[in-house]
C-alpha cells in the first residue's frame, strides 16, 4: 500500500471518528445543526414498568384465540397510550399454549394506577344527546372560535351516558354494503340489549348515536330509524381495515377476555437513574484502567490502540443511537465487557508484531506479517463469543436479549476497529524515523 | 526463557481437580440459591426519606397481612429490600401503604414473578447452556478440521469441552457457598455472565490452538509436546494481558457499577480467571496426557 493510501485512509478514520464522536456526544462541541438524537435508554436505566398479563380464553373457541388476542391488544394498546409515555410496548406471546399480553411503560409515575387501568376490561358504550345538545353545541363553538386558552376546559360534553354498552352485545362482524361495497361493522345485541336497542333508537330519530370503546368517540352514526331486533350496523368513511380492527375491538369488548397479572417489574426513576450514573462512572474507570496499562505495557503501538479504542466507543455509541439500541443495565454490562474485548484484538496483532520485530523482520514486514497472523485468532476467537451471544439472543429475556446484542455489536464494530484502524495507524509509521526507535515498539 | 507448562501436568490437574470435588461437594451440599427470576417471587426495594427502622419493626408493620416469610436485608444508609413469595399488586399496595404509616418511603423497585414464568425461564437455561456448550464444541471442531495427527480436531473440541467445566464448576460452587453463607441468589445476570464465561474462556483456548496449528503446520517444534509447549508460551503474555484488561474493566463494575451489575461483574471475573488458568494449564495437557494415553505420541 502506497504512502498516499495510507495517510488518505487516516483522514477518513478521522473525518469518521470526527462525526461519529459528535453523534455519540453532541453536548462536548455542540456543532451547529448537527443532528442530535438521545440514547434510547431502557425500563431499568429510565424507571418504568414490565408487566406480563395471562389471558385466560377458556370461554373463546380456539379458531378465535388470535383475533381475541389482537382485540384485546389493540384496547389495552389505547388504554396505555392515555397515560401519555413514550413508545409504550403492548405484545402478544404464546408459549406452551399460553396467551400472554406484555406490557412495558418506560418512564410511567405510578404503576399501580397503570396496572389498576389496564386491568379493566374493554368497555363498549353508546352515549346519546343530551335535552340541550343544541345549546351545549353552540356554546362549544364559540368557545373555541374565542380561542382563548384556558377556556378550552369550560366546553361541555354534549352527549350522556346510555344503560346500553358492550354488556348486551353478543358479537360484531364486519360486511360491506350491497350497493357502495363500502365496509361497515354489524352488530347483534342479545335479548335485553336489543330492547334497550330499540328504546334508544325511537327516542333518538335523527340524532347521533355516539359510540365509545373505553371513554374514546369511536363513530357517530346518526339514526334513520326505530330498530327492533338488536341489530344495528356502523357504516362510515373507513376502510376495510379500520372496519376489521373496530369489529375486533367490539368482539373484545362484548367477550371480555380476562387477564391476569402474572409477573411485573417495575423500576423508579431515582433507581435508574443511579443505576445509569453508577454504570458510566465504571465503565470510565476501566476505561481508563485499560488506557493506562496497555500504554505502558506496549508502548507507542499501545497509544496508538487506546486511540484506535477511542473511535470504537465513538463509533459503537453512535450505532446504539442509529440502530436504535434500547440500552438497559445489562447492555451496558456487555457494552463495557467489550471494551475489554475490543482490546484483545489489539493486544494479539501487537505480541506478534513483536515476536517478528525480535525475530529481526523489518517494521514493513512485521507490521504485514504481525496482521496476518493474528488475524486467525481474532477471527476464531470472536466468533466463539459471536455465537454464544446469538444463543443468548435467541432466549427471549429482555436482559439478555439486551446483553447479547451490545456484546455482539461491540465484538463486531471491534474487529473493524483493530483491523482496520490499528493497522493503518501502525502503517504510517512505516519509513518514519519513529520506526527506527526501538523502544517505542519492542 | 521457556516455561516447560507440559511438564508438571499432574500438579494441575490435581489442582483442578481438587477445585472442581469442592465445587460438586458444595452444590451437591448446599445446592444452588436460585433467585425468584427462577422460582417465582417478589423483591420490593423501598428507601425511608429519615431513617430506616429496625427489621423488626418492618415485620411487625406488615405482620398483619399474609405474605409468609419475608426476608429483609438493608441496603446502603436508608434502604431495605424485601423479598418474599410471589404476591398480588393490591398486596404489593398494602405492603406500601402500611411501611408509609410508620415513615415515609419511596419505592426504587418491585419485582414479582409468578411460578410459572420461573419455571419457564429455568427450561430455557438449561436449554440455552446445552446448545452453547455443543456449538462450542462443533465450531472448534470445524475450525480445526485441516488437523488430524497427531491430535484429531474433535478431540480439541472434548479437551476445551472440559476446560469449560471447569470454568463454570468453579464459579458455580462459589455462588454456591456465597448462597449458602451470605444468602446470595443466582438471578439471571449471574446465569448470563456465566454462559458468557463459556464464550469468553473458550476465546482463549483457540488463539492457542491457533497458535498450534500454526507451529504444527510449519513443523515448528521437535516433537507434538514441544510444538504444543512452544505455543503455549508464545501465548502466554497475549493471554495475561487479554484477561487483565477485562479484569479491569469488571473489577470497576464489581465495585462501582451498582448492585444489578454487581455480581454479573463477579460471576464474570470468576469465570475469566478460571478459564485464563484452564486455557494455558489445563486444555492442552488434557489433550497431551489423552495421546499418550492412546498411544499416539
Amino acid at each position: 500500500m502506497s504512502k498516499k493510501k495510507v495517510y488518505i485512509t487516516l483522514a477518513l478514520i478521522f473525518i469518521l471518528a470526527f462525526f461519529a464522536g459528535n453523534f455519540a456526544y453532541p453536548q462536548f462541541l455542540n456543532l451547529p445543526n448537527f443532528p442530535e438524537i438521545p440514547f434510547k435508554l431502557g425500563l431499568d436505566l429510565q424507571g418504568g414498568t414490565h408487566l406480563v398479563y395471562e389471558a385466560d380464553l377458556s370461554n373463546i373457541e380456539k379458531e378465535n384465540y388470535g383475533s381475541s388476542m389482537q382485540g384485546l391488544r389493540d384496547v389495552i394498546e389505547r388504554r396505555v397510550n392515555l397515560f401519555g409515555v413514550q413508545e409504550p410496548i403492548v405484545q402478544t406471546q404464546e408459549t406452551h399454549g399460553q396467551y400472554r399480553l406484555i406490557v412495558e411503560l418506560a418512564g410511567v409515575k405510578d404503576p399501580a394506577v397503570a396496572i389498576e387501568q389496564i386491568g379493566l376490561t374493554p368497555y363498549l358504550e353508546f352515549k346519546e344527546q343530551k335535552e340541550n345538545y343544541q345549546e351545549i353545541v353552540q356554546k362549544n363553538k364559540e368557545i373555541i372560535e374565542s380561542g382563548e386558552e384556558g377556556q378550552l376546559e369550560e366546553l361541555e360534553e354534549p352527549f350522556q351516558s346510555t344503560p346500553l354498552t358492550g354488556k348486551y352485545l353478543e358479537k360484531s362482524e364486519i360486511n360491506f354494503d350491497q350497493t357502495t361495497m363500502k365496509p361497515m361493522v354489524l352488530l347483534q345485541f342479545n335479548e335485553e340489549g336489543a330492547q334497550l336497542f330499540g328504546v334508544l333508537t325511537e327516542k333518538n330519530i335523527g340524532k347521533f348515536l355516539p359510540i365509545y370503546i373505553d371513554g374514546i368517540l369511536i363513530s357517530a352514526p346518526t339514526v334513520q330509524e326505530k330498530i327492533s331486533g338488536g341489530k344495528a350496523q356502523i357504516t362510515g368513511s373507513f376502510t376495510v381495515e379500520e372496519a376489521q380492527v373496530l369489529s375486533r375491538n367490539l368482539n373484545a369488548g362484548a367477550l371480555p377476555v380476562p387477564i391476569n397479572l402474572i409477573s411485573q417489574q417495575s423500576v423508579g426513576p431515582t433507581l435508574g437513574a443511579i443505576s445509569l450514573e453508577e454504570s458510566l462512572k465504571a465503565g470510565m474507570v476501566g476505561f481508563l484502567a485499560i488506557i493506562l496499562f496497555i500504554i505502558v505495557f506496549y508502548r507507542l503501538p499501545g497509544v496508538l490502540a487506546s486511540l484506535a479504542l477511542i473511535i470504537y466507543i465513538g463509533l459503537i455509541l453512535s450505532l446504539f443511537k442509529l440502530v436504535p439500541v434500547t440500552l438497559t443495565l445489562a447492555g451496558i454490562g456487555g457494552f463495557i465487557l467489550s471494551i475489554g474485548m475490543a482490546i484483545d484484538a489489539n493486544i494479539l496483532i501487537f505480541s506478534r508484531l513483536r515476536e517478528e520485530l525480535r525475530a529481526g523482520k523489518d517494521f514493513y514486514q512485521a507490521v504485514e506479517e504481525g496482521f496476518e497472523r493474528a488475524w486467525s485468532s481474532i477471527r476464531d476467537g470472536n466468533l466463539t463469543t459471536l455465537i454464544v451471544a446469538a444463543i443468548l439472543f435467541s432466549f427471549g429475556t429482555s436482559f439478555i436479549k439486551g446483553f447479547a446484542l451490545t456484546l455482539s455489536l461491540g465484538i463486531l464494530i471491534s474487529m473493524f476497529s483493530a483491523i482496520f484502524i490499528t493497522k493503518n495507524f501502525l502503517r504510517c509509521f512505516i519509513n518514519t524515523k519513529l520506526e527506527k526507535i526501538k523502544w517505542l515498539w519492542r | 526463557m521457556a516455561i516447560n507448562f507440559l511438564k508438571y501436568r499432574k500438579i494441575y490437574f490435581i489442582f483442578s481437580g481438587i477445585l472442581i470435588t469442592g465445587s460438586l461437594v458444595s452444590l451437591c451440599v448446599f445446592g444452588l440459591n436460585p433467585g425468584i427470576d427462577f422460582t417465582g417471587g417478589s423483591i420490593l426495594e423501598i428507601e425511608y426519606k429519615t431513617e430506616r427502622p429496625s427489621n423488626q419493626e418492618i415485620k411487625d408493620a406488615l405482620s398483619e397481612l399474609d405474605l409468609g416469610e419475608i426476608y429483609l436485608q438493608p441496603t446502603e444508609e436508608k434502604g431495605v429490600i424485601l423479598r418474599m413469595k410471589d404476591i398480588s399488586e393490591e398486596n404489593h399496595q398494602e405492603i406500601i401503604n402500611k411501611l408509609a404509616e410508620e415513615k415515609e418511603v419511596e419505592e426504587l423497585r418491585f419485582e414479582s414473578i409468578g411460578p410459572v414464568i420461573g419455571k419457564e425461564l429455568k427450561e430455557k437455561t438449561g436449554i440455552v447452556v446445552v446448545l452453547s456448550l455443543l456449538a462450542i464444541v462443533l465450531y472448534i471442531a470445524f475450525a480445526f478440521r485441516r488437523l488430524t495427527f497427531p491430535a484429531k480436531s474433535w478431540q480439541y473440541g472434548v479437551a476445551s469441552l472440559f476446560a469449560l467445566f471447569h470454568d463454570v464448576l468453579i464459579p458455580l460452587g462459589i455462588f454456591s457457598l456465597l448462597g449458602k453463607f451470605y444468602g446470595l441468589q443466582i438471578a439471571i445476570p449471574v446465569v448470563v455472565a456465566l454462559l458468557t464465561v463459556l464464550g469468553y474462556s473458550i476465546n482463549n483456548t483457540v488463539v492457542i490452538f491457533d497458535r498450534i496449528r500454526e507451529n504444527l503446520l510449519k513443523g515448528v517444534g521437535k516433537d507434538y509436546i514441544d510444538t504444543v509447549n512452544q505455543a503455549l508460551n508464545q501465548s502466554l503474555t497475549r493471554s495475561i494481558n487479554t484477561s487483565l484488561t477485562t479484569l479491569f474493566v469488571l473489577i470497576a463494575i464489581f465495585f462501582l457499577g451498582g448492585e444489578t451489575l454487581k455480581y454479573f461483574a463477579l460471576a464474570l471475573i470468576m469465570g475469566i480467571v478460571a478459564g485464563t488458568y484452564s486455557s494455558l494449564f489445563l486444555v492442552s495437557p488434557i489433550l497431551v496426557s489423552w495421546l499418550k494415553w492412546r498411544k499416539r505420541i
